[in-house]
């Protein structure tokens, strides 16, 4: 039996697996990030508390309405991603022509008011959420006992992300979104009703953090703060991957969380940092992040 | 005579009111506000102080209490800007609660350099009347030395005589993971290892694997509040218990069983100075508090700053003033009483004793709604629950 610097191999392919769950977390949220930031311009801060709605609103839908995690999944984004687009349409739509620096203090505004919000009604220690029959228990998989709401997890995420990419890289929707972002007038010139577009966009965004966050209430505590805690990770994650690149910040989600997972084998006091570590090395020699464009 | 000795009575009594009234104390209460300890030493240490001022009816008794809080953050550099500035220019008398061990040890510092009180109910580390212990501080509620010598304990006597740690990586987690480790090989059991991830965390998984491989008979969790919620919740998610590997949450407060819910929280053996539901006082301040805190019942924590400013409060009125060490020299000579915690004492070091429980998490039809959640295992008294005087290594007591 091999060892790799004193690590058994059982260990570490748990690790990541592991590394790879936490990772599409990552994924899905850079990936909303990426898409808003990508399309609209906008540094969107308050993804960490649309993430955090995403789990109080399958939370709400279990105890106020009786509604199960299976609807909570299919329910509960389009519902976060229309809490978005009201936001834009009152709000963030009106910044479009100013710097980047305001949309992002509105957006972290926004943020602090939305969890004040939820911490004033439902305190920091977070409500629990049963995980549904189908998700309880595990699988033994020799090396590790992989539960399967983790399992789930990495399903749901790759599926959701790489549906993502697919449309905007590969679909005629796609295409006018991604004209629209390099030239906005000539698309408009074209018949296409632009701000409708940019709308719908960051509705989709927002969506993709409350689909994270239905992912996230059988797993982590249902807690005002979860998203806070989060979302400092996932903007490093897409700036190593690149701003606004949709299969950078897919790639890169799922690689930092491998490596991340390998700092809690090797030194896990370092984990917390381990990202922002790699975020600098990055940005000294590709500024534009590794899968970015340079300006 | 006796019209000259009636009058000398009355401008005696007249000057005594006066210079009680004299009394201004202000008491700050810092702590986390909006972070993982929040709901168990945020806004509710602070109803509790007012609650104490209350009951303790201080304006009538000639002491005007003014009552101001902040945020810590949990951040040590946060706690000792703000404990500064209240000693110094805000005219804060005593500091009290602080939980997060590291700023409470920050605060312990300032509070003696500036000769201060320092009222100590949220922190956890059993250095503060250790090798930082302080004339100005008393350490009221718990320690790590009385967690881990009640919750440690217990579990080797169960038969978990193999442990492995999975500790916040700052001073209390640190603190608690050698106290219960002290105990886990006095008791002739033995320690396989240890993993200390980042504080806060949010997920563990990658450490309970670790704990999970080691075949570690219990898995202790030296952490708290959302740390302990999380890693409870991902622990039955990863089949630890279920594997045969027993829990043990060495620190434990009832929100976090609130907030865990019994299903996964049942079993779960835990210490701690103080439950609402233990006797009719109890229930009674309880209800109150519950009133007051958003129907939150009180947390240990919260119990002891009401019951630590109470003590506090008789210790001013009984000296007539306010300087530091001589209300710190009444409250250690006063034996305590109060409704929460009953009678206890105030050791040289700043130790408070009084009797720790054991509590068992009840299963989900035991209970008989929210808040019914411990069953009482033990009683462990005041001079068996802390750490003896002598072992503590406090330069005070020397």
């Amino acid at each position: 039996m091999f060892e790799l610097l004193g690590i058994p191999p059982q260990v570490l392919f748990g690790q990541l697996l592991l590394g790879l769950i936490n990772g599409s977390f990552y994924a899905v949220l850079s990936l909303g990030l990426a898409v808003i930031f990508g399309l609209l311009n906008i540094i969107n801060f308050t993804h960490g508390a649309q993430y955090m709605l995403g789990a109080f609103g399958a939370w709400m839908l279990l105890n106020y309405l009786g509604v199960g995690y299976w609807w909570a999944v299919f329910i509960v984004p389009p519902i976060v991603g229309v809490t978005g687009i009201v936001l834009e349409r009152v709000l963030i739509r009106r910044l479009y022509h100013l710097d980047h620096l305001y949309g992002l203090l509105l957006t972290f505004g926004l943020a602090l008011i939305i969890v004040g919000f939820f911490r004033q009604f439902f305190g920091v220690s977070g409500l629990p959420y049963p995980p549904p029959p189908l998700l309880t228990g595990g699988h033994n998989l020799g090396f590790m006992y992989l539960p399967n709401s983790r399992a789930w997890v990495i399903v749901a995420s790759l599926v959701v992300c790489l549906a993502t990419w697919f449309i905007i890289e590969k679909t005629r929707l796609g295409a006018y979104l991604r004209a629209a972002t390099e030239n906005p007038t000539m698309v408009g010139a074209f018949g296409i009703n632009v701000p409708l577009l940019v709308t719908l966009t960051y509705g989709f965004g927002v969506a993709l953090a409350g689909f994270a966050g239905v992912l996230a209430a059988p797993i982590y505590a249902v807690n005002p703060n979860m998203g806070a805690d989060l979302i400092i990770v996932v903007f490093a994650v897409v700036v190593i991957g690149g701003m606004g690149s949709i299969l950078g910040s897919i790639l890169t989600g799922f690689g930092l969380g491998l490596i991340e997972g390998l700092t809690r084998v090797f030194y896990p006091e370092g984990s917390a940092v381990v990202i922002f570590v790699i975020m600098a090395l990055v940005l000294l020699v590709k500024p534009a992040g590794l899968f970015g464009r340079s300006v | 005579m006796k019209k000259m000795g009636f009058i000398l009575a009355s401008t005696a009594s007249l000057m005594m009111a006066g210079a009680a009234y004299a009394t201004d104390v202000k008491i700050g209460v810092l702590n986390d506000r909006s972070g993982i300890y929040a709901d168990i030493a945020g806004e509710g240490s602070v109803i509790a102080a007012q609650m104490a001022v209350e009951d303790f009816k201080a304006t009538d008794k000639g002491i005007n209490v003014s009552i101001v809080s902040a945020d810590h953050q949990n951040k040590p550099d946060v706690g000792s800007n703000i404990a500064r500035q209240w000693y110094d220019t805000e005219n804060v008398d005593v500091i009290a609660d602080v939980p997060t061990s590291s700023v409470a040890l920050a605060v312990n510092e300032i509070t003696k350099e500036k000769n201060k009180i320092f009222l100590a109910s949220g922190p956890a580390s059993s250095d503060i009347t250790g090798k930082a212990c302080s004339p100005n501080t008393v350490h009221w509620t718990y320690d790590t030395w009385a967690l881990a010598n009640g919750t440690g304990s217990a579990m080797v006597a169960q038969g978990g005589d193999t442990w492995f740690f999975v500790t916040a990586d700052y001073a209390f987690g640190h603190a608690l993971e050698r106290d219960t480790s002290a105990v886990v090989e006095a008791s002739g059991g033995k320690v396989l290892g240890a993993v200390r991830h980042p504080f806060p965390g949010q997920d563990f998984s990658s450490f309970l694997l670790q704990a999970q491989g080691s075949g570690a008979k219990v898995v202790g969790l030296a952490n708290a509040g959302g740390d302990t919620i999380n890693a409870v919740k991902q622990a039955s998610e990863f089949g630890i218990t279920q594997g045969g590997q027993a829990l043990a949450a060495l620190l434990m407060f009832i929100n976090d069983v609130h907030a865990l819910g019994l299903d996964v929280a049942q079993g779960l053996v835990l210490t701690s100075a103080f439950y609402w539901d233990m006797n009719d006082q109890t229930r009674e301040f309880s209800a109150r508090f519950q009133e007051r805190n958003s129907g939150q019942k009180p947390s240990m924590i919260e119990a002891g700053v009401y019951a630590s400013v109470l003590h506090y409060l008789k210790a001013v009125e009984a000296v007539g003033d306010k300087d530091a060490a001589k209300v710190m020299a009444k409250m250690k000579e006063m034996p305590t009483e109060d409704p929460l915690f009953g009678k206890g004492t105030i050791r040289a070091d700043g130790r408070k004793l009084h009797d720790m429980y054991l509590f068992r998490v009840k299963k989900p039809d035991q209970s008989k709604g929210p808040w019914d959640y411990f069953e009482t295992v033990a009683t462990i008294p005041a001079d068996k629950a802390f750490r003896p005087l002598a072992d503590g290594g406090c330069p005070l007591v020397k």
